[in-house]
């Protein structure tokens, strides 16, 4: 028997009571990413007796990690993060069921690894991540909690919560634009995330609870420097939506690209037409302009790379460009991961590549 | 007539200030974002959401508010 005085605060509250914290201690909750947004989410609902958790975490902890990611010590330096984030959780909740995933969460793992629980929480740090996670919980039909930062900023929302707006309703992948802060090294407030996990948690606790309003079809926007907070309202896409579920049955069958860990070769056109024997691949939308003709070009969309491993040519080097440099950056961490290292990526865009082959 | 702009995160970097009031005589978003290029050539590469009057809103809305809002999305955790 669970000594419930460890949760007396919360069944004080009428709104709690003991019924809600029951509730809290059957639920099931994974966390993805046990980083800046991931050690206080993990540290409330741990506290909070949320009774079965899951976190999953590759990578391991540094000592850049410490001026934000509080259930870290020295003594966790270079110990994987779901597994340090385990041992000091279990010793602030020695009641609650929980399981550490030390790896990459991947388009083979989630549907399956998704289906164990009741709550998605987002506290990754990258594009690709958020986006399959927002596909795989579609698949699954599981809520999402989703905090992302950048600097003195921050949003929180709740996707796909009883048929609500998903992340991709919010932002449609445009992977020609640039987009801020995928991985990059780039500078934050140590108690920002600290501020965004603890609503995350807020979140949580609110959906097991069912009491509040849920920030779903809403956007918060935090801004730490001047405490402005605004919320948007986000509408439902269909078309979004089914986009996703009607390749659901292919779903596992992608590779998931890792931009962040893996090294991409990137060389320029000039470099690239010295080599030898090559392939030179587009790896845009068929519709795509502007169309390149001068030279001999194998057209495999990035959509449907897996496919076409076919028209690959093994024995040559192989040459990947799209219109912005990045979607062939992509298809390089797939292929790479595929096994086929000899490729790379035009640092150039489509326009710029164009141009220097008509010039040749 | 005018319309006040607020920006967020990285598109905030790129017009140096959070919130603006902006002259125009478009009629919707997208022709309201050219006009925005013109003062900011580098917005036109970033990825961004538009909302107006605090609902996000597709590029061929017609401007109809008093305030837009410049949403780009963040990745960092």
């Amino acid at each position: 028997m669970i000594n419930m005085n460890r949760y007396k605060r919360h069944i004080t509250l009428s709104e709690i009571g003991q019924a809600g914290q029951n509730k809290l201690l059957k639920a099931k909750v994974l966390v993805i990413g046990a980083g800046g947004l991931g050690c206080p989410i993990l540290q409330y609902i741990a506290a909070a007796g949320v009774g079965t958790i899951g976190i999953i975490d590759f990578d391991t902890v540094e000592i850049s990690n410490l001026q934000r990611q509080v259930l870290f010590g020295s003594a966790s330096i270079g110990m994987n993060k779901a597994e340090a984030a385990k041992i000091r959780l279990q010793d602030l909740n020695n009641t609650i069921s929980i399981t550490s995933y030390p790896k990459k969460l991947t388009h083979q793992n989630a549907i399956t690894l998704f289906k164990n629980y009741d709550i998605i929480v987002d506290g990754t740090d990258n594009f690709e991540t958020r986006y399959l996670i927002n596909d795989a919980a579609l698949i699954t039909n599981k809520p999402v909690v989703f905090g992302a930062i950048y600097k003195f900023e921050g949003q929180v929302s709740v996707f796909n919560y009883k048929n609500g707006p998903s992340y991709r309703c919010l932002f449609s992948n445009q992977q020609e634009k640039e987009q801020s802060g995928n991985c990059e090294d780039v500078g934050v407030l140590g108690v920002l995330p600290g501020i965004i996990g603890s609503m995350q948690a807020n979140e949580v606790l609110k959906i097991i609870l069912d009491i509040g309003n849920i920030l779903s079809g809403k956007l918060l926007i935090y801004n730490a420097l001047n405490y402005q907070t605004t919320v948007l309202k986000i509408n439902k896409s269909e078309a979004e939506i089914s986009k996703v579920l009607d390749k659901k049955d292919s779903f596992k069958n992608k590779t998931t690209s890792f931009l962040c860990s893996s090294e991409v070769n990137q060389i320029s056109i000039i470099e690239a037409l010295k080599k030898n024997n090559i392939q030179l691949i587009d790896v845009r939308e068929t519709s795509e302009t502007p169309k390149i003709d001068s030279i001999a070009i194998t057209s495999i969309p990035l959509s449907d790379l897996e496919n076409n491993l076919d028209k690959i040519d093994l024995k040559k080097e192989i040459i990947l460009f799209c219109q912005s440099g990045k979607r062939s950056k992509q298809a390089v961490s797939i292929l790479k991961q595929l096994n086929i290292n000899n490729c790379f990526s035009i640092k150039e865009n489509s326009s710029e590549i164009k141009k220097h082959l008509e010039n040749i | 007539m005018t319309i006040n702009v607020k920006y967020f995160g990285l598109i905030a970097e790129i017009t140096t200030c959070e919130k603006e009031r902006i002259l125009f005589t478009k009629k919707n978003v997208s022709e309201f974002l050219e006009l925005l290029y013109l003062k900011y050539p580098s917005l036109k590469n970033k990825d961004f959401q538009v909302a107006q009057n605090q609902e996000l809103v597709s590029q061929d809305a017609l401007i109809s508010g008093h305030e837009l809002a410049l949403l780009p999305p963040f990745a960092g955790g």
